[in-house]
């Protein structure tokens, strides 16, 4: 066949070497990031399927489908699977791991021993966690909250909370192979304020896998020994307070989400000057901005148990620096769409995720906000509108993130072209779903339907129904890319190397990329986001004509 | 890491004061100066690391000004975890019935 | 000016995706301070619990502690700081080439970590006799028995020994780690492997080694000096 000709003439890293041993033993940060896509993407889907399970049984206010026993631990491996083994691995760990050598301009990663270290520390933790899934799962909720953790549960927290720590570290590892990378390897001329904000985000991420993680991990170990060794050190009955359980937990827990979040507004800042022919707006205040979430994401932890008991003078204490760690997140807000205004806008896929992203990202924070205050915190706490709102952002932001940047990202992975009509059908499939999902949850929390509850009050049947009506659509936005992506890599358009026009040293090397990345290591005299010099691609479809470029 | 090489002896110092800093810990211990005493062990317990810390992993004569960022980031991370988390344990019980 | 990657000899030692030694050499040493960054907050968390337990039960802590061996403690921090030492002279001797020297004070700096393990598990065993473990079998009554001036609850003095074994159990951890890799360590110095220009493996696993004794230098007066002074 005429294409599979083009492609085998040229050595890239896909074949330059065949044969299982060939991936399982790479070093190449390419190859790893398409092992951890594999990974990843078979534990969104278990994790789905808990999710199709849990909408299930809140189709009916009775508790039909399950058991409450069962269904509390629908919503625990739920959680788990998706925040420790999607989530908080997804983009640093693909497209992560794919570009930031590349947009440095080196040949690898610092450790590519280590990458592929991470990699297998996270398969390893998958397989405890699976195990601890078929043998009976776990229902302490994701939390892990003490004393029912430690004390009264009768499932296998152990095992499920060493496949966590096990899992931290695989992202401990990411963050430290990041920072030296990103510190010390970048090309001639690539200097702090060339570099693409992709990599100042992932800078952030980074700093908070490192300083973060570290504490997760030392906490499961206490509740692991409380229930292996009866040290008793979150045992109300000894002394112990449940309360030093949550704010260690916290400690990390929240800034986690800055995890999951910072690398998809990197992927965002990427997208939308490519798709606007424009630099960037505020270059400067979107990098300042992600080290700012950064840094000010471990000030807020407490803000998750302002009506567990903590003190009041406390609990006012982080209210307010809640509200301030959402400052940088609207500057990035700001700045987007500013750099979207008089664009040359074109409607690509990439671009409806970015969008799409932008508006569900806004929503979710500015219920975070509701949600800070703690007046209104009281009221809707642990009902559905704290689901809505996690939910806006981990999914209506982080995964739109996500796909944005696979499809995005795409033909310089792979090569080829995925089909761009099915991939903006895909699109608008996931953003209607997942309003139709989410946004009745929003109105259920406020009128008081408690999370983490299997049965409900009839009233709130409506809204459930309209809930999980939304779950089937945006199932099946998510799996058509899957499937239109398979098909791309044997039948897709041949891409080459800058199908996108974008700016980025990724793009100035070849659809898919030699194994060392570049011919030559590029020296950098340019700015970044220079579109004023990067002529648009002839054959992408164009959106909106320029008022002015 | 610089190549800067340091004198043994300077070493054998450090090492001689580190430990008679730890005979003087050990032995204040026993000498009742009511809440100073935790923070007299406490100081002189940074000052050892901080001996460690600058003569032993040669931070005093590297030129790397990330290693200090690193370090120092490190401590101020550690101390807002324990200094938040104090906020609310001091704080428990005013104004409560 | 650019440069083929391809055209770079690749030295004893030099990783491909490094530049040159330097590179390689600053990378790996970021790349250790930054693992002892998460490992200062991974006893961090620990740090953390102790902090708030004996703000709320310092007479049980006060006790828990007294009940301990401060001559084991004294003599352990002790040998801990002749390790570091040896390891720092150990790394000197790499910088200047002395094969012989290095391997020596390598083995002295095993010995010195053997034996601190070896000591530990000497005040473990007497935390065992003493029913101090916390768990079913757990009695603080000796230590109300023996400090009447102590008013002691003897619920909270397990959360003291919870923490004593969680955190020199974990410090533990670290060194027999830290003895794993300085064997390596002394194996490949043996065999030759280190010279004055590649010897950064020495020096990072100096600088873990290190960090170990720092935990130990705040681990002594946080568990063994709360409280000695002489009760009336």
């Amino acid at each position: 066949m005429a294409t599979a000709a083009l492609t085998a003439e040229r050595e890239h890293y896909l074949n330059t070497d065949y044969g299982i041993r060939s991936w399982l033993l790479t070093t190449d940060h390419k190859r790893i990031a398409l092992l951890y896509l594999v990974t990843i993407t078979l534990f969104f889907f278990i994790g789905g399927f808990f999710a199709l399970l849990i909408r299930l049984e809140l189709l009916t206010p009775a508790g039909d489908l399950v058991q409450a026993d069962t269904y509390n631990k629908l919503f625990t491996m739920h959680g788990q699977v998706m925040i420790f083994f999607f989530l908080i691995p997804s983009i640093p760990a693909v497209l992560g791991n794919f570009l930031v050598p590349m947009m440095v301009g080196a040949k690898d990663l610092a450790f590519p021993r280590i990458n592929l270290l991470s990699w297998y520390l996270l398969v390893i933790a998958g397989i405890i966690m699976l195990h601890c899934i078929i043998t009976g799962g776990v229902d302490s909720g994701w939390t892990f909250y003490t004393p029912f953790s430690t004390a009264f549960s009768n499932t296998k927290v152990i095992e499920a909370g060493i496949a966590i720590f096990i899992a931290g570290f695989s992202s401990i590892l990411t963050g430290l192979n990041f920072v030296v990378t990103i510190h010390r390897m970048r090309a001639p001329g690539m200097t702090w304020s060339r570099l693409p904000l992709f990599i100042w985000a992932h800078y952030a991420t980074s700093i908070i896998q490192l300083l973060g993680t570290p504490v997760l991990a030392v906490t499961l170990l206490l509740v692991v020994f409380e229930r292996a060794f009866n040290l008793g050190i979150f045992d109300p009955t000894r002394g112990g307070d449940p309360l030093l359980f949550q704010h260690l937990f916290w400690f990390y827990s929240h800034p986690a989400v800055y995890i999951m979040i910072l690398p998809s507004m990197g992927v965002v800042a990427e997208i939308i000057p490519c798709f606007s022919r424009k630099r960037i707006f505020g270059y400067s205040a979107v990098a300042m901005s992600s080290i700012a979430i950064a840094v000010f994401g471990f000030l807020v932890w407490a803000h998750h148990m302002f009506v567990a008991g903590i003190s009041l003078y406390s609990a006012m204490i982080f209210s307010i620096l809640s509200y301030l760690v959402a400052v940088p997140s609207a500057i990035k807000v700001f700045n987007w769409t500013a750099t979207m205004y008089k664009g040359s806008i074109r409607f690509n896929t990439p671009m409806l995720y970015a969008m799409g992203f932008i508006g569900l990202f806004t929503m979710g924070g500015l219920t975070g906000l509701f949600l800070a205050a703690l007046g209104i915190d009281v009221h809707v706490t642990d009902t559905y509108f704290v689901v809505a709102h996690f939910h806006y952002i981990m999914v209506g932001g982080a995964v739109m993130g996500y796909l944005g940047g696979m499809h995005f990202w795409w033909p310089k992975i792979s090569g080829r072209m995925y089909p761009e009509w099915l991939g903006r059908f895909a699109a608008l499939t996931v953003f209607l779903g997942f309003n139709l999902t989410f946004f009745p949850q929003f109105i259920l929390g406020y009128l008081g339907m408690p999370r983490r509850y299997w049965q409900y009050p009839p009233e709130f049947q409506v809204l459930n129904v309209m809930s999980t009506a939304g779950s089937t659509i945006l199932a099946v936005g998510y799996v058509l890319p899957m499937v239109y992506f398979l098909w791309s890599m044997r039948y897709g358009k041949i891409a080459d190397a800058n199908p996108w026009g974008a700016a980025g040293l990724e793009w100035k090397t070849a659809s898919p990329p030699p194994t060392s990345n570049f011919e030559e290591i590029p020296e950098v005299t340019w700015e970044a986001y220079n579109y004023h010099e990067i002529p648009a691609p002839e054959e992408v479809p164009v959106g909106l004509q320029p008022t002015r470029n | 890491m610089s190549e800067h090489i340091v004198s043994s002896k300077l070493y054998i110092g450090i090492w001689a004061t580190l430990m008679c800093l730890t005979v003087i810990t050990a032995t204040v211990a026993f000498v009742d100066l009511g809440p100073l005493n935790t923070v007299v062990a406490l100081l002189i317990a940074t000052l050892k690391a901080l001996l460690v810390v600058l003569f032993f992993m040669h931070v005093k004569y590297t030129s790397e000004k990330l290693t200090k960022m690193v370090i120092v980031s490190a401590v101020f991370w550690l101390l807002i975890l324990l200094f938040l988390s104090l906020a609310d344990y001091t704080t428990r019980g005013i104004g409560h019935a | 000016m650019a440069y083929s990657p391809l055209a770079i000899e690749h030295k004893e030692g030099l990783q491909h995706q490094f530049v040159d030694a330097e590179q390689q050499r600053n990378a790996v040493s970021l790349g250790m301070w930054l693992f002892l960054a998460t490992e200062i907050m991974f006893f961090g968390g620990m740090f953390c619990a102790y902090l708030v337990y004996r703000y709320w039960y310092y007479n049980e802590f006060a006790a828990g502690s007294r009940s301990i061996d401060i001559y084991l403690g004294t003599i352990n921090t002790a040998v801990l700081i002749c390790s570091s030492l040896t390891v720092a002279l150990g790394v000197k001797a790499a910088q200047l080439g002395k094969r012989k020297l290095l391997v020596t004070l390598l083995l002295i700096t095993l010995l010195f970590g053997l034996a601190f393990l070896a000591i530990k598990g000497v005040e473990w065993y007497d935390k065992y006799k003493e029913h101090h473990i916390p768990g079913p079998s757990f009695s603080a009554q000796d230590l109300i028995e023996k400090y009447p001036q102590i008013p002691i609850d003897p619920r909270p003095t397990q959360i003291y020994f919870s923490l004593y074994f969680a955190m020199t159990g974990l410090h533990a951890l670290h060194m027999i780690v830290g003895v794993g890799i300085f064997s390596f360590i002394l194996f490949q110095a043996w065999k030759g492997r280190f010279t004055p220009e590649y010897h950064t493996p020495v020096e990072i696993s100096g600088l873990y080694w290190h960090f170990v004794d720092i935990i130990w230098i705040y681990l002594f007066p946080l568990l063994y000096l709360i409280d000695r002074k002489p009760l009336k």
